[in-house]
């Protein structure tokens, strides 16, 4: 399954909050061509797992990315926090180029800058919207936008914080189906969300987290397990592979919930 | 509009303003003999009215402006508020703070730069104050925060100063220095305060592309290689540079860093880094023109820069404020 190159490696990593640690010494690699879903309730510690990875917040352990020079990191590995932020009126392709800092020489984006935006925008749909002012657009618009700012980063691994959240069906699934054709390109992804059917569909590999550990590890089959679902989500769930794909339905709350 | 036209249009407006800076005044004397009196150096008093009054005072005009509109552009882009100025973070209070004790004690009176060096003092310390507040890893907001504890602190001893000044006639020259003013300054002021000015504007001027990747947060901004700990720090320091020096040659001038970015962001895409030299002439051609009306309005009543430019401000952040209000509806 992991034929690529290894993209990240974290050892025995911890991130902490006070003495309370929300990461506690997970061990991960993730190589080229995997579209890893991270999921986990919240409060899991999904988002600390990426932060940290990338050095954002102070962490223990070993990891990969963080011990990279910052513009290194940049074109190593691309980030799209949850918060969809656009502070100032810029246009779409504006604000697609801002994924290509990382890699800017002193004169600016270059021929090579384009080409890459183009691709961005293309991937995204976002052509005919190129020229409008990114503040404006309505929320799934402005979403896509910012993945099209992360694929111009143009990094081998792509790790991106609930990009799905609050998006439409088809936003969701078209969003998974970029994630996952990245993946057949060579490229890694890591992606949190909380839609485990998505995960199960689109994901070449889960991990799931719990109060900061990372309690499974595998194909979306082995990791939601009727065990892990029930001890992790409190939940149950209807499993089955058709002619679609696998189906995944969350049913009821088990337990303690 | 693209950058060159802009940047033209207003360089060519400021050169207009600066000429007219030049030309206007209460001598009297022709346009073509004031300039020839200017380059030349002929033409009897004129000569020292050009050059040792008019001079120093556009030359301030351009050089303050400049860094107010640039320092205002630059800390709109790191804190992504509109609503951000150079004032904000508490930089020009605390130097005020030491140009008025500089008054008080009779100071500013004893040598020429007493008053300008006191308020560069206050201006590096609230330097240390807001670093030591904001600590390295803080955000925006923390640097808000001590930015607001900053400029309430100094303004209330600025007040205490002024509460107990035993001497009517110090509380006045203190008021009125308060006010802002480029007139009866001179060449050592512009030598003053060039090199801080010089050099904190570099500063702010190479943080673009840094506060262009801020545009999508400071999270996306990290993960893009910007070191935002390096990015702030340049930008405290830098701003403290040209604001203090500002404030130390002419007072305080209100608005000029609000206003100036707000209008002419809509002209620049929303960038900060084309933002900050589009502002940087329009800050200094909003301060020239102010200097220019001072002089027309009331040539004799010596109307304070400062009053003039919050006047023209003031209502314009209504607007900013009304406007703001309803597009957050």
């Amino acid at each position: 399954m992991t034929e690529g190159a290894e993209v990240l490696a974290l050892r025995e990593f911890s991130v902490r909050r006070g003495d309370l640690p929300v990461v506690d010494r997970v061990t991960l690699s993730v190589a080229g061509g995997e579209c890893v879903g991270l999921i986990g309730p919240n409060g899991a510690g999904k988002t600390s797992l990426m932060r940290g990875a990338l050095g954002i917040l102070p962490h223990e352990g070993r990891a990969s990315l963080a011990e990279m020079t910052p513009r290194a990191r940049a074109r190593a590995a691309a980030w799209m926090p949850q918060a969809r932020e656009v502070a100032w009126p810029v246009t779409v392709e504006t604000l697609v180029t801002l994924g290509r800092t990382p890699h800017l020489g002193l004169r600016g984006p270059g021929a090579a800058d384009r080409a890459a935006v183009e691709r961005a925008l293309h991937r995204m749909g976002l052509g005919p919207l190129r020229d409008r002012i990114a503040t404006e657009l309505s929320g799934g618009e402005q979403a896509r936008a910012l993945i099209a700012r992360a694929l111009a980063q143009e990094t081998p691994l792509l790790m991106a914080d609930e990009p799905i959240a609050g998006l439409d069906p088809a936003g969701q699934i078209r969003t998974m189906e970029v994630f996952a054709a990245l993946a057949g390109e060579g490229h890694a992804v890591i992606v949190s969300l909380h839609d485990l059917g998505l995960a199960a569909r689109h994901c070449s590999r889960l991990v799931m987290m719990n109060r900061g550990r990372v309690v499974a590890d595998g194909t979306p089959a082995e990791v939601l397990s009727p065990a892990n679902l029930s001890a992790v989500f409190h939940v149950r769930a209807h499993h089955a592979h058709t002619a679609d794909g696998p189906v995944f339905q969350p049913l009821g709350v088990t337990g303690e919930g | 509009m693209s950058d060159r036209r802009l940047l033209g249009a207003l360089g060519a407006l400021l050169l207009v303003l600066f000429v007219a800076s030049l030309a206007i005044g209460p001598a009297g004397e022709g346009f073509g003999a004031s300039m020839r009196a200017l380059f030349t150096g002929e033409g009897g008093p004129i000569v020292a009215v050009m050059r040792e009054i008019r001079l120093p005072r556009a030359l301030l005009g351009l050089m303050i402006g400049a860094t107010l509109g640039l320092s205002g552009a630059a800390l709109q882009g790191f804190l992504r508020n509109p609503l951000a100025e150079p004032g904000l973070i508490g930089i020009s209070g605390s130097a005020a703070l030491g140009a008025v004790i500089a008054l008080q004690t009779g100071l500013a009176a004893a040598f020429l730069l007493a008053l300008p060096l006191a308020a560069l003092a206050g201006a590096v310390i609230a330097v240390a104050v807001l670093m030591a507040l904001a600590g390295p890893r803080g955000t925006a907001l923390t640097l808000i925060l001590a930015g607001i504890a900053v400029s309430a602190f100094a303004g209330a001893l600025t007040a205490l100063v002024l509460n107990l000044s035993p001497n009517p006639y110090a509380a006045a020259d203190i008021v009125f220095w308060m006010m802002g003013s480029l007139a009866d300054r001179s060449m050592v002021q512009v030598w003053l305060a060039l090199p801080f000015m010089l050099t904190g504007s570099v500063m702010l001027l190479s943080l673009g592309r840094g506060l262009d990747a801020l545009t999508l947060g400071e999270d996306a901004a990290e993960a893009m290689g910007v070191n935002l700990a390096r990015l702030r720090l340049v930008l405290v320091l830098g701003t403290a540079a040209v604001v203090g020096a500002g404030t130390a040659v002419a007072g305080a001038i209100g608005f000029v860093g609000l206003v100036v970015p707000h209008v002419l962001r809509p002209y620049t895409g929303g960038r900060p880094s084309r933002l900050m030299p589009a502002s940087a002439l329009g800050g200094a051609a909003m301060v020239l023109a102010a200097d220019v009306a001072v002089r027309l309005i009331a040539p004799d009543r010596d109307l304070k820069l400062g009053v003039l430019t919050a006047l023209v401000g003031a209502p314009f952040f209504l607007r900013l404020i009304w406007q703001t209000r309803r597009a957050g509806r």
